[in-house]
Parts: structure tokens; C-alpha cells; sequence
């Protein structure tokens, strides 16, 4: 800390262009997209008339998951316009996102307690087949509810 | 070797890693708890009322929402700044004043929910 050294980076020719590194940039995009997604379903929802008829905290948890099962509890009199296609869609693509850059990130814990080759290749695989199972039954839930 | 450290638990423990490493620990904490409770949650709600309404009235509870809301508030929060520094690296010698901003901005925020959860989970 006594002495500040000037930040280095590599440019972008200099750096390996791999799987790991695009799911390093797909974490930090998919954050951003996500922010994306949480900013759409908070407006739609004071326009949809939260501001009189949600609290904060429920604002928030359909931000995060725009389902109509989220606004069951509140004191929104009409659900119509919660369970429109243009929600569904939302809520679909928030959990594609999500589900990607949640179990990317699990695989990145794993990785740093298991370090030899065999144990991350069964990780990756397994988590893979955890990833499309937790998508289907997800969508599943989200087109039915 | 991932498991085989150096250091034992207690000076693990008491390692000065300040700012940056609380960071780093909640961030994992609260993504790890993340995956957990969405997959619990997901796995619930498809398979039926029964499970639906057990482990909602786990969920719904205010002081699970309170712990709830400190992960996933603060892993947002604190992924947007490690998604803006990484994609500006120039940012990185500013770390240090970036997670007080995050700060300033993570508790307003939190006390805020915090709140309502509050109100409404002791009868307001």
C-alpha cells in the first residue's frame, strides 16, 4: 500500500482466448444483463400500479423473478396484467441467464477444492447435465404458474 | 493442492484480508446460498402444493427474508462493482474507495428492506 503502483493490463491480443476466459466475460455480462432484466420488471411494476399496492421487499422479489406467484401475497387486486406472454418471456430469460451464471459459479467454487484434472472434468460434467435439468423444470414452472 | 494449506483455522481466522476479502467471503456465501435457495425453491414449487407450501412458509418467514434479502442485496451490489472494474482494469487502483462506495450504497438499500420486512413480519 506504501507505494501505489500503476494497474497493468495486457492487451487483448496478448491474452489467451479460451472457454474459461469467455465464461469469465460471460459472468461480468450476464451480471449486467441481468441488472438489465431486475430494472425492466421494477418499472413494469410501478407502472402496473406497485407504488400503491406493494412494499419494497415485494417489489424486489418480483424484480428478481418477475412470476406471477410473486405478487400472489400483496394487496394487487388484479393479476391479469402480471401473467401477460411479456412477463413469462422476462421471467424465462432471467432464469436462463441466471441459471448459467449460477452454476458457472459454482463450478468456479469447485474449482478451487478440487484441483485434480478427473475431479473438474466429472464437475463440468455434472453440472452441465444440472444446468439443462434446473432450465427445463424452471420453464416448466414458470409456464404453468 | 486445493485442501492443503500453509496456515492453520485460527490464523486463517485472523488473517488481515480487511475491504477486499469480507467482499470476496460474502460474495461466495451469498452466491453459493443463492444457488441453493433457487434450486430448493424451483424443485419445490414443480413438485406440488404440499412441498410448494412447506418450504414457502420456511421462506416467507421474516427472519429468513432478512438473511435472504442481506445475501442477495449485497451479492448484487458487490457484483456490479467487480463487473465495472473488471471491464475498466484502469478502475482497480481505486478498489479500495470503490467498496465504500458500495457500502454507502449496499445499506441504505438493505435498511431499507430490512425495514419493511421488519414492519410487516412483526405485525405492522
Amino acid at each position: 500500500m506504501a507505494t501505489p503502483t500503476k494497474s497493468r493490463t495486457v492487451p487483448l491480443t496478448k491474452r489467451g482466448l479460451n472457454f474459461e476466459m469467455l465464461m469469465w466475460l460471460f459472468t461480468r455480462l450476464s451480471a449486467l444483463a441481468m441488472y438489465a432484466l431486475v430494472l425492466v420488471a421494477i418499472i413494469g411494476a410501478l407502472i402496473m400500479g406497485a407504488r400503491t399496492q406493494m412494499n419494497m421487499a415485494d417489489i424486489l422479489r418480483w424484480g428478481f423473478m418477475p412470476n406471477v406467484t410473486h405478487v400472489q401475497n400483496t394487496n394487487v387486486p388484479d393479476l391479469a396484467s402480471w401473467s401477460s406472454p411479456f412477463w413469462k418471456i422476462l421471467a424465462s430469460l432471467m432464469l436462463l441467464v441466471a441459471a448459467a451464471h449460477g452454476v458457472h459459479g459454482l463450478v468456479v467454487i469447485c474449482d478451487d477444492y478440487i484441483v485434480k484434472p478427473l475431479g473438474r472434468q466429472i464437475v463440468r460434467y455434472s453440472s452441465i447435465v444440472f444446468m439443462i435439468l434446473m432450465m427445463l423444470i424452471g420453464l416448466y414452472v414458470i409456464w404453468t404458474s | 493442492m486445493g485442501l492443503k494449506r500453509n496456515v492453520s483455522l485460527a490464523k486463517a481466522l485472523r488473517y488481515k484480508g480487511q475491504g477486499p476479502m469480507l467482499t470476496y467471503v460474502l460474495h461466495r456465501i451469498g452466491g453459493l446460498g443463492m444457488a441453493i435457495f433457487v434450486t430448493i425453491h424451483i424443485l419445490s414449487t414443480f413438485m406440488g402444493t404440499k412441498v410448494g407450501i412447506f418450504t414457502n412458509s420456511i421462506y416467507e418467514n421474516w427472519v429468513f427474508q432478512i438473511f435472504l434479502f442481506f445475501f442477495v442485496l449485497f451479492h448484487v451490489i458487490n457484483g456490479l462493482r467487480i463487473t465495472l472494474l473488471d471491464l475498466f482494469p484502469t478502475l482497480i487502483e481505486h478498489q479500495r474507495e470503490a467498496i465504500w462506495v458500495e457500502w454507502a450504497v449496499f445499506l441504505p438499500v438493505y435498511g431499507l428492506a430490512a425495514f419493511v420486512i421488519l414492519r410487516t413480519g412483526l405485525g405492522g
